[in-house]
Order: structure tokens, then sequence, then C-alpha cells
């Protein structure tokens, strides 16, 4: 039977085949139509509390507090010196001072490649340190972040960072990346 | 014997491409790569959560997304870290330890334009970011052209439920892109207007160019093959006949064609594919051949579809130098000298 409902039902799945059809072609895809199936509950804003963590490049996300240099060098004996080397300097884990992107011998460090200093806090924020990841309060990664990048020269020592000051720092490595990919490219 | 160098942080193992046959990768041969560990969830406790740039955000369970309608494809996997080794020098020994970091399964799962539309795409969202409910809360920033055209949420891999080391119970699933973009042990999709900038799409997945420059967001896997009998770390025991057969993929849709030569190069023959030929997964090949007992140096190179042809390792250093790390697809060469030894040489 096609009652009226189910013919909207079929509209919209026809709607559905063009817009997909659309989105193929077009650079962006449009706004989607009607749910389908409904399922799937909807978010309360309590939900979002303990995942919701990411900062974006543009600082959406940080969440309030501060940190000084001097206050993420005590962070960063206690707890990444031992994989990260006592200045910065690598080994076992990854080198986040020095280095350099020219070849012959690139190394990819904090200071050499890194665009931006957002990104530092929020994989800090989400992945360190390795044996407690997500066990840092705001305050340790904003230090932290503040003192690995002072170590790379990139902020004074009596530098302090938020959520106002840490997306304005100017990383060295900010213009060294590439878009769109331009492959094909070897013949 | 470890497939992969001594590591003080463990991050994965390799799949044995020398010892298969076919194109189906059995499940316990997956290769894995992993950022932080491999998290132990309880599906009853998993939620996907789609939120941001969203009419209506939403929480899935994985009973919700087990009752939307199911689609099973086959697709290869491959980090864009594979055969990373050979910028330098030939370094690994076997098809395994160059190679190794590409699989093939058949996945099921939903389409990820089938969520999306559950919860509505706002005007101006272009991307989305995935994270993972791993240690490393990993996190990738992914095209929403994509998200809407053939990406999957799976949560099934050759008709078992994934392995826990494959993502169990849910993983993101982008056919043709880099390994790492399909993120595992998937949680939370939050849609927004620009990439995220994440770690692992600036400090790492990013391909570094001889002035200095990266690349960033490629995604795309590119055409490649490899033979893997006869293979590195093999001894061909006898003269006369031998099939030479292997794989080939690529990350742009179908492979059309691949060939083969005997002689490092010099002369090129087609080999047979093995039907079916389906996009953005692994094609078996096939060649005759009759060893002579003389040296000989085996090559194979994919086409695919859009009429990429798999560059040589030198056509390939011509344009990307050799500190680019990622999406190694230079044409592989195995030596075989007069007592049948393989190894891995650069021809």
């Amino acid at each position: 039977m096609c009652t009226p409902e189910r013919a909207v039902r079929c509209l919209s799945v026809a709607v559905l085949f063009l817009v997909g059809a659309a989105a193929s072609i077009a650079t962006a895809p449009v706004a989607a139509a009607e749910p389908l199936y409904r399922l799937g509950s909807p978010l309360a804003d309590g939900d979002l509390v303990g995942w919701n963590i990411d900062v974006a490049a543009d600082g959406a996300g940080l969440p309030p507090g501060q940190g000084s240099v001097a206050e993420g060098k005590a962070v960063y004996d206690a707890k990444c010196a031992a994989c990260h080397g006592a200045k910065g300097e690598g080994k076992p884990a990854n080198q986040l001072v020095g280095g350099s992107v020219r070849p012959p011998a690139a190394v990819k460090t904090v200071g050499s490649f890194w665009p931006y200093a957002t990104t530092l806090y929020d994989y800090v924020n989400r992945s360190m340190p390795w044996d407690r990841p997500q066990s840092l309060t705001p305050n340790e990664v904003y230090s932290v972040s503040a003192y690995i990048l002072n170590l790379n020269g990139i902020v004074p020592d009596s530098a302090v960072l938020d959520a106002v000051s840490l997306p304005k720092v100017r990383m060295p490595n900010r213009d060294g990346f590439t878009t769109p990919d331009p492959r094909p490219d070897t013949r | 014997m470890l497939p992969s160098a001594p590591n003080p942080f463990p991050t994965g193992t390799r799949t044995p491409l020398q010892d298969l046959r076919g194109t189906i990768t059995p499940n316990g041969l997956f290769f894995e790569r992993h950022h932080a560990g491999v998290p132990i969830i309880d599906p009853q406790d998993h939620r996907l959560m789609i939120h941001g740039m969203v009419q209506s955000p939403l929480i899935f369970t994985m009973s919700d997304l087990m009752r939307l309608p199911s689609i099973s494809r086959v697709h290869f996997i491959e980090c864009s870290g594979n055969s990373a080794a050979e910028w330098a020098k030939p370094s690994g020994r076997t098809a395994q330890e160059i190679h190794g970091l590409l699989s093939n399964a058949e996945w099921t799962g939903v389409l990820l334009s089938v969520l999306l539309r559950e919860a509505g795409v706002q005007p101006g969202a272009r991307w989305v970011l995935a994270e993972g409910a791993d240690a490393a809360a990993m996190t990738r920033s992914i095209p929403l052209v994509k998200a809407m055209d053939d990406a999957m949420v799976v949560y099934a891999q050759n008709g078992e439920r994934l392995r826990p080391e494959q993502g169990y119970p849910l993983r993101l699933l982008l056919p043709g892109y880099e390994g790492n973009s399909c993120v595992k042990w998937l949680r939370r999709l939050k849609l927004g207007a620009e990439p995220w900038q994440t770690r692992e799409e600036t400090s790492a997945y990013t391909d570094l160019m001889p002035d200095g420059t990266a690349r960033q967001f490629t995604f795309v896997m590119d055409a490649k093959s490899c033979i893997v009998s006869p293979s590195g770390g093999e001894r061909l025991g006898s003269h006369g006949y031998h099939e030479i057969c292997g794989v080939a993929w690529s990350g742009r849709g179908r492979i059309k064609a691949v060939e083969v030569s005997t002689d490092a190069g010099a002369t090129w023959r087609s080999a047979r594919l093995q039907e079916p030929v389906l996009p953005r997964a692994v094609t078996a090949f096939g060649i005759d051949w009759t060893w002579d007992g003389q040296p000989a140096v085996l090559q194979s190179r994919a086409i695919d579809e859009t009429g990429y042809v798999q560059p040589s390792r030198a056509e390939l250093l011509a344009v990307r130098g050799t500190n680019s790390l990622y999406h190694y697809n230079g044409i592989q060469s195995w030596k075989i000298d007069a007592g049948g030894e393989v190894t891995n040489v650069h021809a």
C-alpha cells in the first residue's frame, strides 16, 4: 500500500540518493535529509563529560587553567624525562627538542616540525604519560607544554600558557605543510 | 622470530605475505599497529557518539549499530609506513618484513553515511574527527566527503566479530586510505569545519619532501604490488617451471593489470589476474616462468583503473627524496642467484 506516510518516506529515500550523487561531485556534502531508522539515542550535555576532550588548532576546547615554564620543568622531570630524556633529547621515546626538517638527516621534533602548539596540548592531554594517559591536570598540561616549547627556544623562560596564550604561540614550522595532496606525482 | 625490530614500545606485527595464497588474510595473521596497546572493551559498555556540527547529536550502542542495514565488502588495509625502510636501502629479508603492513579482509558493518544521515549534517561541516577508545585516545581528521562516500563502521571481519587487535568492538574503515585513519575501538565522531591538526596528522603521517616541506592529508594508498613466490628468504631448489605469483592493490580503485619482469625491468609481460578483481582490494596475480638456472631479478608493477603505473624506486625517489617515510610504493626487486637464493635488492 502506498499510504501518504509511505510516499513521503519513498520520496525522502529518493532525495537521499540525489544528495549522495551530488556529494560525490561537489567538494562538500550537502546537509542530510530526515533520519530513516531512528536508532541511536539523543545525546545529553552530560554524556559528553570525559569524552569531548579534543583541542582544535584555533584553541577551541582548551580548558581553564594555566602553567609556567618553571612548573612544567617539575612535571617533565617527574613524568616525562624517563622516556624522552632529561632535556627532551629522546630515547627510548621520541626526541622533543632540536632537530631539523632539512635533508639529509631530518629529525622531526616538536620544535623543528610541529605546526601548532595546540597539538602539543591535545596530545599530551589525551595520550601522555604513556603509562598513565589522561592523568594530568590542565595546569600540568599547560605547564609541561610551556616547558617543552621553552626547551625549543619558542617561548621565553617567563612564559605562562593558558587558553588564550597557547593558541597564539607561533611554531617555527607553521608554514611547512602543504595541501592538497598533489599525487599522482611520479609520472 | 620477531618480524619487527625489538622496540621499547611494542607497536605491531606483520602479515607473512610469502606464506599466504589467495587474497584474504586470515584474521590471526592480519597485521597489527597500535599507538598505545590493545584495550579490552566490553561491547555492552561500548558507545559510538556522533556530535559537533550535526542537527541531532546521537549516541549508539553496539546493539543499535547491529540493527541497522549491514553491508559486507572486501578491502585491503595498508599502513602508510609499510615498506618505509626501503626509502634508504634494502632492509627487510622477506615479503613479511618489507611489505607485511598490508592485509585484506571482508568487512561487515554499516555505511557511515547512514549514521551521519541519522544525526543530520549541518551546512558548513567538512571534516570528521574520529577518536579511538585506546589508551592513546587516537584521533584523525577525516574529510566529510569520504565519510559520506564509502566509509564504514565495521564490527565483523572475515565472518567473525573483530578481534581486539583490530578494534573490537567497532572500527572505522576508509577504503583505500592509509591504515592509521581507519581508527580502531571507535568511540566518537565529531563534525567540524576544519581539521583538528592532531598529532597523528601533523608530526606523523605527513610526508617530508626534499625541500623540507611536508605533504599533509595524503590519505590514499597508491597502487603497489609484490611478488610473494619466489620471494626473499626462499631458495629455489630446482630449475624448470615455476609460477611467479603475487598480490597487487590500489587505494584508487581496481587493479587493471600487473606486469612482471624477470630481467630487472628490461622486458615486461602481463600477468594473469585472479577474479574477482574488486576495488580497493587485494588482487592476486600469476605468471608462468621457466628458470634456466641463471641469475635473475624478478619485479612486478601494478597498474590501476585510473591508469596509474606503480613507479620504480628511482622514479619515486626522484620526486620524493629519501625522508618521506610514508607511502613507499616503489617496485620490489627480488634477486635470484645461481644457487637459487632469493634476496631483497634495489635493482
